[in-house]
């Protein structure tokens, strides 16, 4: 279906990361938002709370993050497209509910504009240290997906996105900002709302007699049951069989998990989404994502104008993982360079899909600034053969 | 049909039997509950149970009607997205005294404080007894507990007490022996629009009763008889419970003031005029 014209801010803007993000959550069909103050996120649901109430729709600010993250699955279950936004302590606080979304298939958005840490760390400066916080936060086994916009325009492009896929799959999303993207003013297009085309809830088909609230029908993903329809399911964070009931059985389990993982790893070609420039005769490729990737462009502008043959991969999914696309890369790059606002954490992603077939080289960067334009450069010359 | 229970509908039969001990009382509150339901006529599509984590966050598992089993603490906060976004449902939290009081606190003050129209049943059996019969919150000073096993020091909250502070419009103390006033004040709160709260002592014979030398379910039931003395209206600040005194029941609270959501639409309307749009009940179908 497409976006509701009423509410999609259509034209040329001048807006940064953060208020676009919220932008393309109205466009996507958010109608809920919940939040608690925290930098350098809280733009955007101060842009929502003074949006929504001229589209249709309820912004809450809550006690907590811990309240945020599941509020916002409560409105899910009411109906309505949800989300809440936060940095790496909230993020912390949310990470319970973000196995609970997994677990109970509640379709939903996390966005975290990322901050300098651990702990209250550098609230008003950047880093990309929850990477792997976003990928494993919450305790059990579950697979999950996370988009990682690298301006302002990617910013409302992929939360459309990121919302679509949380319908799609029923899973939660997670949209990994950094505060650099999220407070940078850039050129915001945001076409007609009959260019935007939005996932609509899968609601059953089914009468509430042969209905199951976690029965699939061969994709994996079960169909969404309405609330107040006479349907009188039961949803659970503990471990359920099809009927949604309690289930403590290793069969169960095995059952439930397995699917968790799969209905997402399963499509994980369809839905890994990158950046590739130059990669075919490249000696050595760099792969970057948010902010770090507006860096590394420079650098590799820089280092072609010397001679070099480099190549530039930028992951736009962070997870699930693009295996396949950095194993190809692997097979016949003689280096491949991984830049990050963190010491070393989606290059440990990229040394396991490389498997060895060639150097895999860190340049970390702890976070409170962007890398050096020379940084990366210099990485670069230096494995050059 | 005669012989068929008339709560009986309002169960997950295909669940039975449940997990609760002998003597527990979350059953008795579970058929209060039905009964009421059943009296006030009340539109059972419309009625969604949320429940959070313990033996009483079992409940949602139970009852046959549109139900939620949530993480530990946080079946306030759930139930009020739910409630935001599909008005037309009342929704009721029923849970225990830990999942709401300790973990769930700050949800408690806060939702009580917004008017959010939540109905909350909080049944306490004064322990945690899910993981054993630890103390909680709740349990009364100089009570034996897995964790307390010289006696709490610490002082109770008095639950009534906290939710009138905080600003709920309806609050009332029952035990399980009070069976007819209990189901009389669940079907009150169906007329109440608001933060409603009915605190429910139950036995927890298994834990709680025994380490406590407190006797069986049935024990409990005449030391509730004998102990419980009803004063509707009673100042909460008076209602405290302790480990063998007197257990003050009764409705406390009957108020009235606006809930969250008729606050938000009269400050829209005033701030933004025409230029207000209504939330529409359901967003995305």
């Amino acid at each position: 279906m497409k976006a509701d014209p009423q509410a999609v801010l259509t034209g040329t803007h001048f807006l940064d990361g953060d208020k676009a993000c919220c932008e393309g959550a109205i466009a996507a069909g958010a109608r809920f938002a919940a939040g608690y103050p925290i930098t350098p996120a809280t733009e955007i649901v101060e842009r929502f709370a003074s949006r929504i109430p001229s589209v249709g729709g309820t912004f809450i600010q809550m006690e907590d993050e811990l309240a945020a993250s599941i509020v916002l699955q409560g409105a899910v279950w009411g109906g309505a497209k949800a989300f809440t936004v936060t940095s790496g302590p909230g993020f912390s606080l949310m990470m319970e509910h973000i196995g609970y979304a997994a677990m109970t298939e509640t379709p939903c958005v996390f966005v975290d504009v990322q901050r300098g840490g651990p702990s209250t760390g550098l609230p008003t400066l950047p880093a990309q240290a929850d990477m792997m916080q976003a990928r494993w936060g919450s305790h059990g086994d579950y697979e999950i997906i996370a988009l990682c916009p690298n301006s302002p325009q990617e910013c409302f492009d992929l939360t459309i996105r990121a919302f679509n896929l949380a319908e799609e799959f029923r899973a939660p999303v997670m949209f990994m900002m950094d505060e650099v993207v999220g407070h940078m003013t850039e050129k915001v297009v945001i076409p007609a709302a009959d260019q935007i085309e939005i996932t609509p809830r899968r609601f059953t088909h089914r009468s509430k007699f042969e209905y199951l609230p976690y029965g699939t029908n061969g994709d994996m993903v079960p169909d969404f049951v309405p609330t107040g329809q006479g349907y009188k399911f039961h949803m659970t964070g503990l471990t359920h069989d099809e009927r949604g009931y309690p289930n403590m059985t290793p069969q169960a389990q095995d059952q439930l998990v397995r699917r968790l993982q799969k209905k997402i790893r399963a499509a994980a070609a369809r839905i890994t989404f990158f950046e590739e420039e130059g990669t075919e005769n490249a000696e050595v490729i760099v792969i970057s994502y948010g902010i770090t990737s507006r860096v590394a462009q420079r650098a590799v502008e820089l280092g072609r104008a010397r001679g070099l043959k480099i190549g530039k991969f930028r992951l736009i999914t962070a997870w699930p993982f693009p295996d396949e696309q950095i194993r190809r890369l692997a097979l016949h790059a003689k280096a491949l360079v991984v830049p990050e606002l963190n010491l070393g954490q989606m290059v440990r992603e990229v040394e396991r899909a490389a498997a060895g077939l060639c150097p895999v080289i860190s340049v970390p960067h702890a976070g409170g600034g962007v890398h050096r334009t020379d940084d990366i450069l210099s990485a670069l010359v230096e494995v050059m053969p | 049909m005669s012989t068929l229970n008339p709560v009986e509908p309002l169960l997950r039969s295909d669940r039975l039997p449940h997990i609760w001990c002998p003597g527990c009382g979350i059953g008795i509150t579970i058929n209060c509950f039905a009964r009421a339901l059943i009296e006030s006529k009340i539109d059972l599509d419309s009625v969604a149970v949320v429940s959070g984590i313990g033996c009483s966050g079992r409940v949602a598992g139970y009852v046959n009607l549109d139900s939620f089993h949530t993480t530990h603490g946080r079946a306030i906060p759930f139930a009020t997205g739910l409630k935001l976004a599909n008005p037309k449902l009342e929704v009721i939290v029923y849970s225990g005294d830990g999942d709401l009081s300790a973990i769930g606190g700050n949800h408690l003050i806060h939702a009580a404080r917004r008017n959010i129209d939540l109905k909350v049943i909080c049944v306490n059996n004064l322990t945690y007894a899910m993981t054993g019969g630890q103390s909680a919150p709740t349990t009364p000073e100089h009570a034996v507990s897995a964790t307390s096993p010289y006696g709490t020091f610490e002082p109770p909250f008095n639950l009534p007490h906290l939710v009138e502070a905080a600003g709920a419009v309806y609050i009332a103390r029952w035990t399980t022996f009070h069976v007819r006033q209990l189901t009389r004040a669940m079907s009150e709160i169906f007329k109440k629009k608001g933060f409603s709260f009915i605190e429910v002592l139950s036995p927890c014979p298994t834990l709680y009763q025994r380490r406590n030398k407190m006797g069986d379910g049935l024990d409990t039931m005449k030391f509730y008889k004998e102990k419980s003395r009803i004063r509707h209206g009673a100042p909460t600040s008076e209602v405290g419970l302790t480990l063998n005194g007197e257990i003050i029941v009764g409705k406390f609270v009957d108020r009235d003031r606006p809930d969250y959501a008729s606050l938000m639409r009269a400050q829209y309307v005033e701030a933004l005029g025409d230029r207000y749009v209504e939330c529409r009940e359901t967003t995305c179908n």
